[in-house]
């Protein structure tokens, strides 16, 4: 039973923010670019359901132009990951004990022993901060993730007979991985696929909240939550909306992933989380 | 033992070789020349030629590469090209409020993480179980940013037990230092006791079902006992490992916090040194982290072997 609330929450979840980011590109409530300085730090009511900030925007226009922002960074970023990722898993798999699979194994460790947030702030800080280089740098650190999984996972399947079948009928090793082993693999990179989507919205909340994820007058949540701070005492509810939008939307993809893993997995069901 | 050792060693080397050459290699793709930043627009090129060669920007890529790595072996970071004092000062002084809070952050993580984990785990599937799961998925959602602010928001801002940041340095007494340090540690710790607490559950609810836990409990120990003595020791591997990344992590985390909390650390360090554009300085203080980083999870790698023997054969 346990499953299936994991999931339809965490659908709901996840469901509710694409499609505030959704309808965002259609209609917002007001335009974020017009300030209304009369109208500043107003708190939630009936003509902006949650309040206005410093300059007098609609922080519910700005949360859902937000959830755009943390989307498209987080999933632009876990697909650079599984993109690279993937096809690098399967190769080293199917060379397994080459010098490619030696190649992609360290660089794999290497990737892994950065402190991922850290070497983010370095690329942003060098190449200028943009949304474009969060997510090439929450991208990098996703490949190793997405190129050992598919790795360890593949040269399980690799040892099954029907890939034996597959050889004898002539096929080669790429034809095999592409055509044998991926579909295989599916189910195992969506749910991982959910929890890296999950740990790329934190990063790019955190990159954004240091100033070095997309750029104002873009609005992500992040960004909001830094121009909130210096007004806490005075306007708790700015750093609220954005704050909350985070925490469900991370859960939601989490509770998804959970959910996800106990549908493709049965023999997981039980115990473990 | 000895050749498993070595062979990490090896790995270590290999790692802190490539990762100062991608830092360094970062660092030189950074658009704009240090000299003519501190000089100023109206420099002269003489003047900025002068300091060019005084900071040992005219000589080669490599040759500097080789200046940093040779010198840093030593505990020489070179001179900050802003403030002109040297790094390894300006890192120590820093340090002193990075290290503690780190690590502060990490043995707050543990405490909680243990007891939570343990008890979720011997009551699997009950409402406890449920429950203490349930807080730690929202543990795991919550920005530790945002976290922070909110603590700022209810404990430093309505309540007054805490400033609401900075820091008045150890000399003004040890308890003024770490009461400076509560805050930060506590929302550094929180979400990463979470992830830990979740790992520390799964882990033992594997080794609960083992057969060597039912032959303990057969020759008569209590559950409590059996969990003790068998299944916590068992359950250490995937626990260490995660320990061992969440220092780098907290590490690097404290980076963001440090800003929420306006701490003098080595994360203020780094931004500072972003935006004057001393280079050299966010070289060395990242260098160090992920120096740090790397020794964290070879020390992680041989706690292992120590915890289970059985890891050594395979070297």
């Amino acid at each position: 039973m346990k499953t299936n609330r994991n999931l339809v929450v965490g659908a709901a979840l996840t469901g509710f923010f694409t499609i505030a980011a959704l309808i965002s590109f259609l209609w917002v409530p007001y335009d974020i670019e017009a300030l209304n300085i009369a109208d500043r730090m107003k708190t939630p009511s009936f003509s902006h359901l949650l309040g206005t900030d410093h300059f007098g925007r609609d922080i519910l226009s700005m949360v859902m132009i937000g959830a755009r922002t943390s989307i498209a960074v987080a999933l632009v970023a876990v697909g650079i990951g599984m993109g690279l990722g993937v096809p690098l898993g399967l190769a080293a798999a199917a060379r397994k004990g080459s010098l490619l699979d030696e190649l992609i194994g360290r660089g794999n460790d290497l990737v892994f022993a950065f402190p991922s947030l850290l070497i983010a702030i370095l690329i942003t800080a060098t190449f200028g901060p943009s949304a474009l280089n969060a997510i090439i740098a929450i991208g990098i650190f996703n490949v190793p993730v997405f190129a050992r999984l598919t790795r360890g996972s593949a040269l399980s399947i690799w040892k099954r007979d029907f890939i034996l079948a597959a050889r004898v009928s002539g096929k080669n090793s790429a034809q095999i991985s592409v055509e044998h082993i991926l579909p295989n693999l599916s189910s195992l990179l969506i749910v991982q696929g959910t929890i890296q989507f999950s740990l790329a919205i934190l990063a790019e909340a955190a990159l954004s909240y240091v100033g070095l994820g997309a750029q104002p007058p873009t609005p992500s949540w992040g960004r909001m939550l830094a121009d909130s701070q210096t007004m806490i005492s005075l306007a708790p509810h700015l750093a609220l909306a954005p704050g909350l939008a985070i925490v469900f939307t991370v859960l939601g993809l989490n509770l998804l992933g959970d959910g996800f893993r106990d549908v493709f997995d049965p023999r997981l069901r039980r115990g473990r989380t | 033992m000895a050749r498993y050792i070595l062979t990490r060693l090896l790995s270590l080397l290999i790692s802190l070789t490539v990762a100062s050459a991608v830092i360094f290699a970062l660092i030189e793709i950074i658009p704009g020349d240090p000299a003519a930043f501190m000089l100023g627009i109206n420099a002269q090129d003489d003047t900025i030629a002068a300091l060019r060669a005084e900071l040992g920007l005219d000589t080669s890529p490599l040759e500097r590469y080789f200046g940093w790595v040779s010198g840093m072996v030593t505990g020489d970071f070179g001179t900050s090209y802003t403030y002109r004092t040297p790094i390894s000062e300006m890192i120590a002084e820093r340090l002193w409020i990075s290290l503690p809070l780190a690590l502060i952050a990490l043995a707050l993580s543990t405490l909680i993480a243990f007891p939570v984990g343990i008890l979720a785990a011997s009551k699997r599937g009950s409402l406890t179980d449920t429950i203490v799961m349930g807080f730690t998925q929202l543990g795991v959602a919550i920005p530790n940013f945002w976290f922070a602010m909110l603590m700022v928001l209810v404990f430093a801002i309505n309540l007054r037990w805490f400033s609401a940041g900075g820091f008045p340095g150890w000399d003004e007494g040890l308890f003024t230092g770490l009461k400076a340090l509560t805050l930060p540690a506590i929302s550094l710790a929180l979400p990463q006791a979470s992830i830990l607490a979740r790992v520390m559950r799964s882990a033992l609810v594997d080794t609960l079902d083992e057969d060597f836990m039912r032959t303990a409990r057969a020759k008569g120990l209590n559950r409590r006992q059996a969990i003790q003595r068998h299944a916590l020791r068992n359950a250490m591997i995937p626990v260490l490992t995660i320990i061992g990344l969440q220092f780098s992590f907290l590490l690097a985390g404290a980076i963001i916090i440090e800003n929420v909390f306006f701490l003098p650390g080595l994360g203020r360090l780094v931004f500072q040194a972003i935006s004057q554009r001393d280079l050299i300085v966010v070289e060395s203080v990242v260098m160090l982290l992920v120096f740090a980083v790397i020794v964290v999870n070879f020390a992680v790698d041989i706690a292992y072997v120590l915890v289970d023997p059985r890891l050594r054969r395979q070297g």
